[in-house]
């Protein structure tokens, strides 16, 4: 776990919105132009600075949902009982400016000059760490073998659909759907678990690196599932959502 | 000067009597949330050891039986994530780690806490001994659930939640300060809550 030393100030930056991206009833794109940008790795996340009118401020963490070298984005879902979701996914407009710095973290990164199969398992919105790991490879041409697992309630909480259903070659999406399926459907259902798991993810002889993101209770049966697969831990990265996360 | 976003105000006032108890940046949650960087360890409590090192050779070692007979304290404190949640009155039981520490003449300056799972971190001895430090294996009355770092983690709540490292087996004593995991990938190394040090120059 040994990992490069970054010991640069992060600083507040001033972002403007170039683009919103509805990708789900809950769930939007909000595509930034932030000068001064440092640049950023694929799971890297960043941090948001809301400042009201009254001077109230409020900060939250948010992963990066593009590649490096792409104009920075983030997807945010919208919780009920949230303060500042609810304001990003509703009432922020093209041209408003927010703050943010970053990029934060360093372990729950990928790097294209990595060969190993990659094994990518979402929750959710964890999915959004893991645009930004594929969009990466297909920037960078990277051959490392992909299989994406994805876990969502419904078809219509599916994140990034279109794009991910329009990769090609070295790319295998799976979709689960746990609460619902349409008629006809024919991806799996129900839960992510060892049965599944054993089914789509690489077997641990090939030497695969799996990284997981999604709410605590998926991750972590996720991750264990893995681990009982014969995954070694240490190849297996994890990001995990609070069950409180507003 | 920081933009104004037109239309985004407070909504969560949080709850009486936690006014002052609210660290800069952070926002309060009824819940616990987990981060952890890989999968939950399972060290068996039969081959569980604490131990405190100096230079990686042992100086003194606790069993869990061991640590189980030391005295033990109930404390409750606020924790801080640096995440941004908060949570209040926390209830942990566990052994002080003046304790644990005054079983070894020591002078060092600081310690790196490791853990099952290659988890480390760093801390001056200094908050880590008089009473503002535990090896905890209790929370909220029950044993600690191994995805919040049981059977036992370290609690330093007066620093950013990730110095409380989970799944921790032991210090090892240092003339340095020396990064650990998180601190490697850009966070704080000392991590005060209070003055927002988050991240590295913070």
């Amino acid at each position: 776990m040994e990992g490069t030393a970054v010991q640069r100030r992060l600083t507040w930056l001033v972002a403007t919105v170039t683009g919103i991206v509805d990708e789900t009833p809950s769930v939007r794109t909000i595509q930034l132009d932030v000068p001064g940008w440092p640049g950023h790795r694929a799971g890297q996340h960043l941090d948001v600075r809301l400042t009201a009118e009254d001077g109230y401020v409020a900060e939250r963490s948010y992963s990066i949902a593009s590649a490096p070298g792409e104009l920075v984005a983030i997807t945010v879902e919208r919780l009920e009982d949230g303060e500042v979701s609810p304001y990003l996914t509703e009432e922020l407009r093209v041209g408003d400016q927010l703050e943010l710095r970053g990029p934060v973290g360093g372990y729950f990164v990928w790097e294209a000059t990595d060969a190993r199969p990659l094994l990518l398992v979402a929750g959710g919105s964890g999915v959004v760490p893991l645009r930004a790991i594929v969009r990466e490879r297909e920037r960078r041409g990277s051959d490392a073998p992909v299989r994406l697992l994805y876990s969502s309630r419904t078809l219509t909480d599916v994140i990034y659909r279109d794009e991910l259903d329009a990769y090609g070659d070295g790319i295998a999406v799976s979709y689960t759907l746990t609460r619902a399926q349409p008629p006809g459907w024919t991806g799996y259902a129900g839960r992510v678990n060892s049965a599944l798991l054993a089914e789509v993810a690489w077997p641990a002889h090939d030497n695969p690196l799996a990284f997981v993101c999604g709410p605590t209770t998926f991750v972590e049966t996720v991750a264990e599932a893995l681990v009982g697969l014969r995954y070694p831990p240490g190849q297996v990265k994890t990001e995990r959502f609070g069950a409180s996360g507003r | 000067m920081s933009p104004i976003s037109r239309g985004f105000r407070r909504r969560n006032s949080g709850p009486a009597g936690a006014e002052g108890r609210l660290p800069p940046g952070q926002y309060l949650t009824d819940g616990f949330p987990v981060l952890s960087a890989g999968p939950t360890p399972h060290t068996p409590l039969d081959q569980w050891t604490f131990s405190i090192r100096r230079n990686g050779a042992e100086l003194k070692s606790w069993s869990w039986a061991e640590l189980r007979d030391l005295p033990a304290e109930t404390v409750t404190r606020d924790i801080h994530c640096v995440t941004r949640w908060s949570k209040l009155d926390t209830e942990w039981r566990g052994v002080s780690m003046d304790t644990l520490l005054g079983a070894v003449a020591h002078d060092e300056g600081y310690v790196l806490a490791f853990c099952d799972g290659g988890y480390t971190t760093n801390l001056p001895i200094a908050d880590v001994t008089d009473g503002q430090a535990w090896v905890a294996y209790e929370y909220d009355g029950e044993p600690l659930d191994p995805e919040h770092g049981g059977p036992a983690r370290l609690l330093v709540p007066h620093l950013y939640f990730w110095k409380s490292a989970k799944w921790v087996r032991g210090v090892e004593l240092l003339d340095h300060d020396e990064p650990g995991f998180w601190e490697t990938y850009g966070y704080h190394m000392y991590g005060d809550p209070w003055r927002e040090q988050r991240y590295s120059g913070d």
